[in-house]
């Protein structure tokens, strides 16, 4: 999933201070499943903001809504009918769907809530860990299922570098060293002549190299 | 200001806190009337959400009130709820209505006596602290509008 948190507060209110009306936009695929903008923070955001303006004496319309997803024109439609009653819009989706609202709704500006962070998992519960940069040319293949692009710190394709200790980064003990994981696994699946295979130098273009990407599907677009 | 009668939302375990307050009644333990209990089945349940949104509707003080470490009654509801509490105790720090408006507290179903006096001495507090500053607000918008 995208994984995203909220923005501090105090940033949040700065942004509003100018608007009165405000449409606040949660989202209701990966930030719900993050606890970064799904229905509840909406409500919870929407309460703080409530209360802070209250009690500054200049008090804000704050309408709720959540939609399925913000990054999909279809859902954003939901929105159209409240866009002449609100000064602005504050959305609680990642940086995707907040880009969607503002390329749909011209007029309206449009404010992130959350900083978006990385795609990832969870690795326990109030827990989320970057597992994928989208490189656009995967190797987990040949990697036990561990991405050394976005779990190595160095994104080394061959490592581990020799600040390895203990199953630990040498960046930061808190971070596990992706090379121990890929062995550790190799050695699990009985493949570790996978690890002798050097992998090539990797080709940056299908990842953000050659500048921002799309995907066409011919058979689906009209 | 001298006549404020803050309104307290207490979030209570059944298991605990809310059966607390049952026999608080049967000893003839007295305790301010300002307290509001919602019975909650575990204070695991009670998210930052409903706290936030007492205080919106104007309560002037929240407290949330569990077992004792290591009885609750599904494992670790507690641990939970205090987690969430200091969230929304930094919440509330940083929207300028103050952290200290929100508590937890813990009880087992025997305490009354505890339960009486938490009571009485939160309700104090946010006496002292005076009234929630959203309820001016919102008092102020309600005579606008009548
Ligand atoms: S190798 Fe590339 S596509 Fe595969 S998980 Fe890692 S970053 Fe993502
Ligand atoms: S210690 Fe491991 S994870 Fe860290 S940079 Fe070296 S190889 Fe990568």
């Amino acid at each position: 999933m995208i994984t995203a948190e909220r923005k501090p507060l105090e940033e949040l209110i700065e942004c509003l201070k100018p608007y009165r009306r405000i449409l606040l936009a949660g989202c209701n695929e990966c930030v719900t499943v993050c606890a970064a903008g799904g229905r509840k923070e909406v409500g919870i955001l929407s309460s703080a903001l409530n209360m802070h303006f209250m009690k500054e004496g200049k008090p804000l319309e704050i309408k709720e809504i959540t939609l399925e997803r913000q990054c999909d024109p279809e859902y954003l439609e939901q929105l159209a009918p409240q866009m002449d009653q609100v000064d602005a819009v504050l959305s609680m989706a990642c940086g995707c769907g907040v880009q969607e609202v503002a390329r749909r709704f011209k007029e309206t500006p449009v404010f992130p809530a959350l900083n978006t962070k990385f795609m990832g998992a969870s690795e326990r519960p109030g827990m989320w860990a970057e597992r994928c940069q989208g490189c656009g040319d995967c190797v987990l293949g040949s990697t036990g299922g561990v991405c050394p692009i976005s779990r190595c710190s160095k994104q080394l394709l061959n490592g581990p570098c020799g600040g390895s200790t203990l199953g630990k980064c040498e960046v930061n003990p808190d971070i596990d060293c992706a090379w121990q994981l890929i062995w550790d696994r190799l050695k699990a699946l009985g493949k570790t002549e996978l690890y002798e295979e050097n992998l090539p130098a990797k080709d940056w273009r299908p990842g953000r190299g050659a500048g921002p990407r799309k995907i066409l599907r011919e058979d689906l677009a009209s | 200001m001298e006549n404020f009668e803050p309104v307290i939302v207490a979030y209570c375990c059944h298991y605990c806190a809310y059966t607390a307050a049952d026999m608080a009644g049967s000893m003839r333990l007295r305790y301010p009337a300002n307290v509001k209990i919602i019975r909650v089945p575990c204070t695991g349940k009670v998210d930052a959400i409903h706290i936030m949104k007492a205080l919106e509707k104007g309560a002037d003080g929240v407290y949330v009130a569990g077992c004792l470490e290591g009885d609750c009654h599904f494992k670790n509801g507690n641990t939970r709820a205090a987690r969430r509490l200091a969230y929304v105790k930094k919440l509330l720090d940083d929207i300028g209505i103050g952290g200290e408006r929100v508590e937890m507290f813990l009880m087992s179903a025997g305490m009354g006596e505890r339960f009486a006096q938490t009571a009485s001495d939160f309700t104090e507090k946010i006496r002292t602290l005076g009234p929630n500053p959203v309820k001016a607000a919102l008092g102020e918008a309600k005579r606008a509008v009548g």
